[in-house]
């Protein structure tokens, strides 16, 4: 790890001054992707701005039925509230879907949209790499890319976000309140992350002085027909090689409503208006949902490692939405697949 | 411009088993380095240093965590519970009992790191059946694969407490 200086911010405007005064400052909160990456040389901040103080530890209620949940708030700690097992289930199953037990209890929620990607190249200070160095190339195009994306890609970069939390907040329609030195902002999940085209070296769209105060869920939490299906090498404590959050509303058989994000297939949780659109009115069935993840499915490409992800992709979508329909989501404890 | 003069080192006061410890850290000290390095607590073991062998887990205000990912500086006025601090009055915390009746260990270098994470998981109260337990504690690894012996070591804490 490089020297660094070190500042503990007092509220969240003494963290916005401090992130202005040293560009080459950096904010911590629970530490567990930066502190890696700083022993990794892949980061090496000037200064940590420590915000982990700042009271922004609170799950509310907003008036129009939603949940405003503070950016400091521990992913264990969202997973296992009371409101958010109830009415956001498929946000805890997401969650205690990745990670550990230690890292969940560390981690916050702000900090988990930060968390930069596993593709080893960006790791691997000796290769070269747009992301963590711009205009040095991308080693994972021609070189080892089992992991890498097959959708969203750029010629620069072919990495993917490694969040699951993300993908189920995505599927929700989730809300990122933001505060910098020109005020506050609002904007969407699926808007805070970005794709890579030729600046990779940008994974979000988070001004360079801003901060995260908190996420907001929307008042549907699809929280009776949903499930987070996550494949992976190992069966606990891995990425994601292809997650899928899906969740509907039915009345009967027929979908009212339907929502779908992929994990671990591109620079961003990946979700499609079209291939929700197409469900809405459908009946619940394997056709359907079939037809759905081929049209989330367009445009994917494979490079030499990574082709199997795309029927991979496919048949998860449709067994998630088969475990959604029949309300017998994924369990994140017992891995046997319904 | 970023200043890079030497940061001077910053008092801290935690409270590790029990025992108030005041030490001055480096920023870049992590909680792992100061347990064994400054305060000759090395039952906390560093195995990959990167948070994904859990070896290095001790509880912060009864939380565990990965203290080789964790700051010391961050930790100020914290309560700390490695290893050295389950036994009380001379008796071994109910976890360390269980780990030996269920021979729970080979080379031993995880152990402390899976009995802190064990405390955890039981203060937790998540963990209902062994597929929970083994999911909740994937978290630590085991090299010696040891597992099936840790389960049902932590089942028999688990029954007890």
């Amino acid at each position: 790890m490089n020297n660094f200086q070190y500042s503990r911010a007092s509220d969240v405007a003494d963290a916005i001054r401090l992130l202005a005064a040293d560009p080459g400052a950096k904010l911590i909160a629970g530490g567990t992707n930066l502190i890696d990456l700083m022993k990794e040389n892949v980061e090496r901040p000037s200064r940590l701005i420590d915000i982990s103080r700042l009271p922004l530890r609170d799950i509310e209620e907003t008036a129009d039925g939603g949940l405003r949940v503070g950016a400091l708030v521990p992913n264990s700690d969202l997973a296992y509230h009371p409101l958010i097992e109830q009415r956001y289930p498929l946000l805890a199953s997401a969650i205690l879907a990745g990670a550990s037990a230690q890292l969940r209890n560390m981690a916050s929620v702000g900090g988990n949209l930060m968390q930069r990607t596993r593709c080893a190249y960006f790791y691997d200070t000796a290769t070269p790499c747009n992301k963590r160095s711009p205009g040095t190339g991308c080693s994972a195009i021609d070189g080892l890319n089992r992991n890498h994306a097959i959708l969203g890609t750029s010629t620069s970069c072919i990495a993917t976000n490694p969040s699951d939390m993300s993908v189920a907040l995505a599927a929700l329609g989730a809300l990122v309140h933001i505060a910098g030195p020109s005020g506050q902002r609002t904007i969407a999940l699926t808007d805070f992350h970005r794709l890579p085209e030729d600046k990779p070296h940008l994974d979000t769209n988070l001004g360079s002085g801003e901060i995260i105060t908190a996420i907001e869920l929307p008042p549907h939490g699809f929280a009776r027909n949903y499930s987070y299906l996550k494949i992976r090498d190992r069966l606990s404590y891995a990425f994601a090689l292809v997650s899928v959050a899906a969740a509907l509303e039915l009345e009967g058989n027929a979908i009212v409503e339907a929502r779908l994000a992929l994990g671990g297939v591109a620079h961003k949780p990946w979700r499609s208006l079209e291939a929700e659109a197409a469900l809405r009115g459908q009946a619940a069935t394997p056709d359907h949902f079939g037809r759905a993840a081929d049209l989330l499915l367009q445009g994917a490409t494979a490079r030499s490692h990574n082709g199997f992800k795309i029927e991979l992709a496919r048949r998860a979508v449709v067994r998630a939405l088969m475990q959604a329909a029949s309300a017998t989501p994924q369990s994140q404890a017992h891995k046997k697949i319904a | 411009m970023a200043d890079l003069t030497i940061p001077e080192r910053i008092p801290i006061n935690l409270v590790v088993n029990g025992e108030r410890r005041a030490l001055e850290v480096v920023p870049w000290t992590t909680l792992l380095d100061a347990l064994r390095d400054r305060l000759e607590l090395t039952g906390t073991k560093k195995g990959c240093d990167h948070g994904q062998c859990g070896a290095c887990t001790v509880l912060i205000d009864g939380r565990r965590v990965n203290s080789c990912l964790t700051l010391a500086v961050m930790t100020d006025g914290a309560e700390i519970t490695t290893i050295e601090g389950l036994a009380r009055d001379g008796a071994l915390h109910p976890l360390q009992q269980a780990f030996i009746d269920h021979d729970a260990f080979q080379c031993g270098y995880c152990t402390p790191g899976q009995i802190c994470s064990a405390a955890g998981l039981l203060a937790e109260g998540r963990a209902r059946d062994a597929d929970e337990i083994r999911e909740l504690m994937s978290g630590n690894l085991c090299r010696c694969g040891a597992y099936p012996n840790i389960v049902a070591a932590i089942e028999q804490a688990m029954s007890r407490s």
